[in-house]
């Protein structure tokens, strides 16, 4: 008997929770909060050498400048003066030594901006330059490493690739990418009583803010407390960096003993924070004439920049990805953890993940290419066994997982025929055969993402959920809504446990003072495993409404039944506000936590093996792009992708993840380029130098669809999986299209580094001996 | 002369006095105002978090919505005119949302949400103007806002679904009416000032007055559309004690026939004049489109963007193949000279600080072989790495001159003489393209920067004149554009093949 139903039930394309407030500009971001008028304002002084010893500091002037109310350095920290995510080494103010440009060095605390900017000019400070390290070569070639590299090896990859049949090597240097949250950092700080503290923060990680802020001031992680309503994006950039400015508002907040807030302008978030690792990757590949893989080794070198953050995961989740889809018997993955005199590099979406799914997609690009074959036929020569077939070591990763959920076999053909792959390739070649100056190129690319943080304790979750009298309900967990749908999908697990109208569920700011000691949410972990404990918090209330009832009603507890809006308890129907009430007064308390902790992982470290991930999402993309010899202009003519979630929570949102991560990987790996110069400066610090796709760049054909037979073979909630940095990868199929629009050149295989901007597609197309004038040296 | 501005915020009168003048729009919303739906995302009017839209009367009387960066928008130049914010838009006491905003919730077109309620309200203006929401447009129209989420696929759908929606509701059409009427009782003919004693922002609305405020103030800031004026405030913190802005001259925001040459006003936004520049001159519009933004062609100006100086702006090179002139206004006289000739060195132009840069002459004559390229890392909304624009004249299977003009290439927008020369008097045949491709070496020594390298920037430059020869001579060249490729004998269809779907 079908019911009713309820309205925003899980499975449904139920719109953000916060749609209505996006479109009317009712959202509040934490520098729309309404704040008392003695709010004072934190602007960072930032070093301007790369490297370099503080001689002297003379802040007098601006100290004495109109409407600035403090000036803070180091000194004026009570508690430890590190705003690290991990390693402890990560200066909150610098003390000695600066080690990039835009390090913070002091802070003015002032009562509006424009103050704040006038007096920032009128600092004295003395560096004395010290020798600066800045790019990968330059740290490879002075062993500048931020601590031993890593080895993760499977097989005899050195006798392997020795008894291969064939061989090839080369190396491919990937571009990093600045996040580009349309809301910069941004924190508030309100100082209380007892010298408590509650910060408003655009954070991904509340809780560490929360315990860095009390390591800071020196008091205990009870004397604060820090909420996160919503971010205007984050993407992993707010996961480790939002630290700095809620440290630098809680300080000035107590120093001053008013509200403070600190809220990076554009060109300072770009100047101050960390970007994704830029890699460089070696490799050396043993294959046969049927292009199967005997053995890569790879050799990755990542810029981290002066301090870890969170560079060490990141490394190693570059290094479980540089197997992507394919099983490769004998592998060794270096992984060399590069110091340099730079920002920080931190957490985007993917962690690394994608930068050796790149590496690893170059190698069989190049080997089909030598061999004359399509790359999807090596790619798919490769793949994993299907999760039906996978027994024993078959199905190894080079890091010891055992891939049961393999399911690329099902994707990867009906991609390709959905989208006409093999048709449209014949074509593009014969129409690039035919030698304009306008060559396309088409690639599909295969993802598998392993869900789950590497480091295993992180992964944990906790959630807090009332009932009110009235049947209402409060819902509150450790995760964070930066747009990715979150809270919404929370809200939906939470309406269909208890069969109420998600209307009844109210979505409440994460707060460290209501679930405690949370993690980041990350590692595309959030709706896994706060929907999880959300669901272990309403099943614990409602299975004391269960006992009650049941007693009330004398029946079993077990034929206590929600649904459409209604309980049954015995001959009895009640509304579920009715039945809130009857607990209510029969003194049933209508308050739970809920705790979740992955199951089944464990990784070591030291030796890089293990079970590091619950299970694998995967997906494809079909790209078909076109390109200007003589300009090296270039433009995606389509895209079509088919992607698991598992039994989707919610389509619209899961959809809204994939074509957004797509996007954002075609941009990291075409427009999007970071330039230092050669004194360590970054000179593209703005939209207008740092060019993220505008609306012209999505494909103009878009297929987009959910791999409808997707079900975790784990217990996840409700079977669905991790949507949230898996498609990003799924635009290296970008790369490959632009790749083999180079191929018809010369037929050389191009070696295209990252970001393929006009530039380097029109100087590999010279190098390769395309059309375009021959200059001589003026 | 009044010392306040006045102009009409969400359907009321605004007052504002005693702020200095390079007060931005965005500031006195968020902090004055407590407006806090307008986002701030990069301060520099690249982003389009902050759009707002702005109600102007045109010279033809009909009323313009223009979508505008309020991050660099002074106050002052709201003067008359009526101000929209995101605040603005919902009808009624019950809120019931826009039909601009009802389809961005339909379509799951937000995720983050900050930079929706930018995107909201470049939706408006296009909506209330009646044009740039078919499928073709759309792309252009959302071109100055910038999604980090979503991948725009569900906020273009949203806007195509705009189009095909009814009349107005009637909030929105009441809305019109007072806005329109609300214009009409604040309008009047006075200059206005705005400061605080030590900055000022001056409107004049005549020419003398205009030159008035100019003579009693030298040293001030000439003002038309703040698309870099307001960044040297936001992003360099400068602080310019006087600005006088050209936006309310009477007859300064016209484009009129002058003998053989399109007159173009100081005031004159690149939105205005691009029905006159782009007449007969498809490149060029293709250019304009991708120059800039909605935004910022809205705001910006043809005579600002020469006025500035900038080495890499997209018009001086096209102007300058086009035979265009400039005219200079000062207290003596006026003085014309060729556009190029403006152009002396990287910050330095060919204007004494007594004048203005009063009109920009663009040739009516028609110019079939004018060609222009634009090379950007990203197509739409970027600024040149390098931008050629060429122009020739054939007779007699020669090429009897050539005007190749490169911006990008040295410290100002500059003619490639050395080239022009190898062009000038050759058998219009692609090996004279090439021989003057490879004279470019003689003509330019370009630098290294975040946009470009200078071998790039050589190749590039070299490569777009073999592009031009091979089109000049015949050759099919297909083209990558905004929308795609172009000109490959593909058709949308041929790509398309299975449905765009993308909702679930």
């Amino acid at each position: 008997m079908a019911g009713r139903g309820i309205t925003g039930d899980i499975r449904t394309a139920r719109e953000h929770d916060s749609a209505h407030k996006h479109v009317s500009g009712t959202a509040v971001y934490v520098d729309d909060i309404r704040v008392p008028d003695d709010t004072l304002v934190v602007l960072i002084g930032q070093s301007p050498h790369a490297h370099a010893r503080i001689t002297n500091i003379d802040l007098s002037a601006v100290a004495a400048a109109d409407g600035v109310v403090a000036v803070l350095t180091h000194a004026d920290i009570p508690g430890r003066n590190d705003c690290s995510p991990v390693h402890g080494d990560d200066p909150i103010l610098a003390e000695d030594v600066v080690s990039y440009v835009g390090q913070a060095v002091f802070a003015i605390v002032a009562d509006s901006m424009l103050a704040a900017r006038d007096a920032l000019v009128l600092a004295q400070i003395d560096y004395d330059p010290l020798p600066a390290v800045l790019t990968i070569d330059e740290a490879m070639r002075a062993r500048s490493w931020l601590g031993p590299s890593a080895t993760m090896e499977s097989g005899t990859p050195d006798d392997a690739l020795a008894s291969a049949p064939l061989r090839l090597s080369g190396r491919i240097e990937i571009g990093g990418q600045e996040h580009f949250y349309l809301e910069g950092q941004a924190a508030l700080a309100i100082p209380g009583e007892d010298g408590d503290m509650v910060l408003h923060c655009s954070s991904q990680h509340p809780s560490e803010i929360q315990h860095k802020v009390a390591s800071c001031l020196g008091v205990p992680n009870h004397a604060v407390t820090v909420e996160t309503r919503r971010m205007g994006g984050a993407f992993g950039g707010k996961e480790s960096q939002g630290n700095l400015p809620a440290l630098l508002a809680a300080l000035a907040a107590r120093h001053c003993g008013r509200p403070a807030k600190t809220v990076y302008d554009r060109d300072d978030d770009f100047m101050l924070t960390g970007k994704r690792h830029d890699f460089r990757i070696d490799y050396d590949v043993g294959f046969d004439s049927e292009g199967r893989i005997h053995a890569v080794l790879f050799e990755q070198a990542l810029r981290c920049g002066m301090s870890w953050d969170l560079s060490e995961s990141i490394a190693a989740r570059a290094m479980c990805h540089a197997d992507n889809a394919y099983h490769i018997p004998h592998m060794r993955v270096v992984s060399h953890r590069c110091r340099t005199h730079t920002q920080s590099n931190t957490a985007f979406r993917g962690f690394g993940g994608p930068q050796g799914m790149v590496g690893i997609e170059r190698v069989i690009d190049q080997v089909a290419h030598h061999l004359g074959l399509d790359p999807l036929i090596v790619r798919q020569r490769n793949f994993y066994p299907h999760k039906f077939s996978a027994n024993g070591d078959k199905g190894r990763t080079p890091y010891g997982q055992l891939v049961e959920d393999c399911i690329l076999q099902d994707i990867v053909p009906r991609l390709a025929a959905d989208a006409d792959y093999v048709a449209r390739r014949a074509e593009i070649e014969a129409f690039n055969r035919s030698g304009g100056m306008v060559r396309r190129g088409i690639a599909l690319t295969p993802v598998k993402f392993g869900i789950s943080f590497n480091t295993t304790f992180l992964n944990q979750a906790g959630a807090l959920v009332h009932v009110y009298s009235d049947g209402s309900v409060h819902l509150n967990h450790g995760g964070t809504e930066m747009g990715q749908g979150l809270n919404t999908k929370v809200a939906q697990i939470v309406a269909h446990e208890f069969q109420i109208d998600f209307g009844l569920v109210k979505i409440t700011a994460t707060n460290t003072g209501k679930v405690p000691n949370t993690s980041a949410t990350a590692a595309s972990s959030g709706t896994d495993m706060n929907g999880m404990a959300a669901q272990t918090a309403a099943r614990t209330i409602k299975s004391r409404m269960r006992d009650f009832l049941a007693e009330q009603h004398q029946c079993m507890s077990e034929s206590v039944t929600f649904a459409d809006g209604q309980v049954r308890a015995g001959a009895a129907t009640m509304s579920f506000a009715e039945a809130v009430m009857a607990c209510y007064l029969g003194r049933v308390s209508l308050s739970a936590t809920g705790f979740y902790a992955t199951p089944k992982i464990h990784w070591d470290k030291a030796r890089s093996r293990g079970r590091p991930f619950y299970y694998y999402a995967y997906g494809a993309a079909v790209t078909e792009v076109a390109t200007d010899l003589l300009t090296g202009e270039n433009r995606i003519l389509r895209a079509d992708i088919l992607h698991d979630v598992g039994r989707s929570l919610n389509p619209a949102i899961d959809i809204g993840q994939i074509e957004g991560g797509f996007v954002q990987g075609a941009g990291w790996l075409t427009t999007e380029e970071l330039v230092w110069d050669d004194k360590g400066r970054l000179r593209t610090h703005a939209p207008s130098t740092y060019k993220i796709p505008a609306c012209a760049d999505r494909p103009p054909v878009f297929n987009v669809a959910l791999f409808e037979d997707g079900e975790n073979i784990e217990a996840t909630i409700h079977k669905s999986k991790a949507v949230g940095e898996p498609p990003l990868m799924l635009a290296i199929s970008v790369l490959m299209a632009l790749s083999h629009a180079l191929e018809s050149v010369s037929g050389a295989y191009p070696m295209l580094d990252t970001p393929a901007t006009p530039e380097r597609i029109c100087l590999t197309a010279r190098r390769l001996g395309g059309p375009g004038i021959t200059l001589g040296d003026g | 002369m009044r010392d306040r501005i006045t102009f009409v915020l969400n359907n009321r009168i605004e007052q504002v006095s005693g702020l200095a003048g390079d007060t931005t729009l965005l500031n006195w919303l968020r902090q004055t105002k407590r407006l806090t739906g307008s986002k701030e995302g990069c301060g520099e009017g690249d982003c389009g978090a902050c759009t707002v839209v702005v109600a102007r009367r045109q010279t033809d009387g009909g009323m313009r919505w223009h979508p505008v960066n309020a991050c660099i928008q002074f106050i002052g130049m709201l003067e008359g005119a009526s101000v929209t914010t995101i605040e603005g838009l919902q009808g009624g006491d019950d809120g019931v949302l826009h039909p601009c905003q009802t389809v961005m919730v339909d379509h799951h077109a937000s995720q983050c949400g900050f930079c929706t309620p930018g995107f909201v309200m470049s939706l408006f203006a296009a909506w209330c103007n009646g044009d740039g929401l078919a499928p073709a447009d759309i792309d252009t129209t959302l071109a100055g806002n910038l999604c980090r989420c979503t991948g725009y696929r569900p906020i273009v759908d949203a806007a195509a679904a705009l189009e095909v929606r009814d009349l107005p509701p009637e909030f929105e059409r009441q809305r019109r009416k007072t806005e329109a009427d609300l214009m009409a009782a604040i309008a009047h003919d006075e200059t206005v000032r705005l400061s605080d004693g030590h900055r000022s922002f001056t409107a004049p609305t005549s020419l003398d007055g205009f030159v008035q405020s100019f003579a009693h103030a030298p040293e001030a800031t000439i003002v038309s559309g703040a698309t870099d004026v307001g960044l040297w405030v936001t992003k360099q913190n400068r602080h310019l004690p006087d600005m006088i802005w050209t936006g309310r001259v009477k007859g300064f925001d016209t484009v009129a026939r002058s003998g053989a040459h399109w007159r173009i006003g100081p005031a004159v936004t690149h939105e205005a004049a691009m029905a006159t520049l782009a007449d007969g001159r498809p490149d060029l519009a293709e250019v304009m489109r991708r120059f800039g933004s909605t935004q910022v062609r809205a705001s910006g100006t043809v005579c600002g963007n020469i006025a500035n100086g900038s080495p890499i702006g997209d018009l001086p090179p096209m102007l300058i193949a086009l035979a265009a002139e400039i005219e200079l206004a000062g207290p003596a006289s006026n003085r014309r000279l060729p556009l190029e000739s403006f152009f002396i060195d990287y910050g330095r132009q060919d204007r004494d600080a007594d004048e203005f840069v009063s009109a920009v002459l663009l040739p009516v004559t028609p110019s079939p072989l004018f060609r222009a390229y634009k090379i950007s890392k990203r197509f739409d909304q970027d600024i040149s790495a390098v931008l050629g624009a060429f122009n020739l004249t054939i007779a007699g299977g020669r090429i009897t001159s050539a005007r190749l003009a490169f911006g990008g290439m040295a410290a100002t927008p500059k003619r490639a003489t050395a080239a022009e020369t190898v062009l000038t008097g050759a058998a219009v045949d692609l090996s004279a393209f090439e021989a003057a491709a490879a004279a470019l070496t003689a003509d330019f020594t370009p630098i290294t920067d975040m946009r470009a390298s200078a071998d790039y920037r050589l190749q590039v430059a070299a490569n777009l004149l073999l592009k031009y020869g091979l089109d000049v001579t015949g050759a099919a060249v297909p083209r990558l554009t905004g929308a795609g490729l172009t000109g490959a004998g593909l058709t949308g269809d041929d790509l398309r093949g299975a449905a765009t779907t993308g909702s679930p």
